[in-house]
């Protein structure tokens, strides 16, 4: 239990998606102009994450890893190779069911997030946590407080980040760094306030 | 009056149209800096109050006083404490010699003047370099040189250890105050603190410097531990064996950055502050409750590994650069919370974060400079949740 909950705070705070490995940029970037919609594509993340990372640890442990179909009585097929292509399969699939929920039940979320819904199953941060799970053996309970509490970690640091924009809606930021450019700026300098996470060990 | 008249004289050549036309910000820096400004609001809404940018930059510039005359002080004490184990060198020690003063750690006037011959060349190159950059970007973004950089450099010198060689100094104001503050575009625009940008910005380019676990005492072969890193090692109970009881860490006669030692002299700050009602006492109360609750329930839960858990909320307080992030820069408008209860929240925020940095991260022994920095960052979430909440309970009032 302690192990998992170290887990979680790392995931959150110390290796958090967005502002130490820059992971779910173009998402991070585009859709955090609005505090609202910004909670709304995090909670969308955090779902996305919290099912995609668990499932395709079940699918790596019994369809994919080495020796992992032998219930089925092929005790040497190794399929590893096919990896990543499921994972991204597992995603597409459920964002597009999580689309088809939020339209069916929360039409003005639907809205809000318009063409980054279907994008967060090309999100970095979504297939890195996927990968995370593989490279670091995580077994089905890690991996499910991994997926939710990394999502947890990317939904925090895109609100944070929609909270200090609307802030600069009032600043006066030269010509050619208005938009992206003052973006760029500030979530390198929310990234060295997060560093003081850096090095905790847990 | 002569000043006066010299002004309105040269004043035409500045305006528009005048052949000094390009450099009016310099002409309105040094003009507004000695004068009120005649200028009034032309527009709605006409607040009126007796107090404004300058007046307020200007206190807060008064307010560190206590702690200046304070790190020059203990800065040459330190110094030449060192000097009588290890021996002097360098051109601070030609110049006192050349004067006679010698090193006597007894003599507060030759500790002070010794501090000072470290202080000095610091500021000025602060002033010098970020000053460049503030004229640079006001002349091309035609505004107003503003006082706030007065303030920030005297707090940036201030944080800075007295070890620091020059070319640091200038490379990180100039990063505080570009990349910090001007790109926002100046004061009262950013939304981080630019002291602390510029100063987190050395802390992560040359930690071998700056780190914060071995002193700065300026003495060819001293070397030494902080108070911060023999409590994050042995815990606070082995402060006493080094020679740092309470009360000097509370007098400031502790090694550290220039001019963040001395508890009392932040604190005379802050009553300054709060007396003017520049500072606002919701930030101070905030942060005080958040570090006290979370230092006692680390003394509460223990620690074997770790001994820095048992650091009781007052050690906490006296050591580091708390009571100076406290006073100075956790009460800074701009980059704080701007709703009140959202100002104990971030206070709070802050105080939690700094504890947390001390002591369950192993890598920083020091908190206060990122814990600011973090509350920044969220700082306007917790406005955005308050002002919602305040909207729902006031929907639901009217329901």
């Amino acid at each position: 239990m302690e192990e998992l909950l170290s887990l979680a705070v790392r995931a959150i705070f110390v290796e958090n998606m967005a502002l130490a490995f820059f992971l779910g940029m173009c998402t991070f970037l585009a859709v955090s102009k609005k505090i609202a919609t910004a909670i709304g594509l995090g909670i969308s993340v955090i779902v996305v994450q919290s099912i995609t990372v668990p499932a395709n640890n079940l699918i790596l442990t019994y369809l994919l890893a080495p020796g992992a179909l032998s219930w089925a009585g092929f005790p040497d097929v190794d399929l590893t190779f096919l990896g990543l292509i499921s994972y991204i399969g597992v995603i597409a699939a459920m964002v597009q069911i999580l689309e088809m929920i939020l339209d069916k039940y929360f039409p003005p979320l639907y809205n809000a997030l318009g063409v980054f819904l279907p994008l967060i199953t090309v999100n970095c941060a979504i297939l890195g946590g996927s990968l995370f799970m593989v490279e670091r053996d995580y077994n089905l309970a890690e991996s499910t407080v991994y997926g939710l509490s990394s999502g947890f970690g990317w939904a925090l640091a895109i609100t944070a980040m929609a909270g200090v924009r609307e802030k600069l809606k009032y600043s006066d930021i030269p010509d050619g760094l208005q938009g992206l450019g003052i973006t760029f700026i500030s979530a390198g300098l929310m990234a060295m306030a997060f560093m003081s996470f850096s090095g905790v060990n847990l | 009056m002569g000043l006066r008249s010299f002004f309105d004289r040269v004043e035409p050549h500045f305006e528009k149209g005048g052949k000094y036309e390009k450099w009016f910000p310099i002409y309105e820096m040094v003009e507004s800096f000695l004068y009120t400004p005649k200028t009034v609001t032309t527009a709605a809404p006409h607040a009126r109050s007796y107090i404004d940018m300058k007046r307020i930059m200007t206190y807060v510039v008064i307010a560190t006083v206590p702690c200046i005359l304070f790190g020059l002080y203990n800065t040459g004490l330190q110094t030449n404490l060192a000097i009588a184990e290890h021996g002097a060198s360098g051109w601070r020690a030609a110049i006192i010699e050349g004067l006679g003063i010698g090193f006597n750690a007894n003599n507060p006037l030759a500790n002070m003047l010794h501090g000072l011959l470290y202080f000095l060349p610091i500021y000025i190159v602060t002033l010098v370099a970020g000053g460049a950059w503030e004229v640079l970007f006001a002349t091309i973004r035609r505004h107003e040189v503003n006082e706030g950089f007065l303030v920030t450099s005297m707090l940036y010198t201030l944080i800075l250890p007295a070890t620091t060689p020059l070319w640091q100094v200038a490379l990180g104001i100039s990063f505080g105050v570009v990349i910090g503050k001007e790109v926002f575009g100046g004061t009262g625009k950013n939304f981080l603190n630019p002291a602390l940008v510029g100063r987190a910005f050395l802390y992560f380019a040359y930690p071998a410097y700056m780190s914060g676990d071995s002193v700065w005492t300026p003495v060819d072969g001293f070397s030494g531990a902080t108070a911060l890193a023999i409590t994050a090692s042995d815990g606070p109970a082995a402060l006493p064996e080094y020679g740092i009881t309470w009360m000097d860490a509370f007098i400031g006669t502790i090694q550290g950055c220039l001019g963040e030692t001395s508890t009392i002299a932040c604190l005379i700050g802050l009553a300054f502050l709060l007396v003017t009602k520049i500072a606002n006492y919701r930030m101070v109360v905030g942060c005080l409750l958040g570090m006290i609750a979370f230092s006692s329930l680390l003394n509460w839960i223990g620690s074997d590994t770790n001994p820095a858990f048992a650091t009781p909320w007052y050690w906490h307080l006296v050591i580091g650069g708390y009571a100076f992030g406290l006073v100075f820069m956790v009460t800074e408008p701009v980059s704080g919370s701007h709703t009140n209860i959202g100002r104990y929240i971030y206070g709070a925020l802050i105080g939690f974060m700094v504890v947390m940095i001390r002591v369950i991260n192993p890598a920083f022994p020091e908190g206060m400079m990122l814990a600011i920095l973090f509350g920044n960052v969220f700082a306007p979430l917790i406005d955005y949740f308050v002002v919602q909440a305040n909207i729902r309970r006031r929907a639901r009032r009217h329901a």
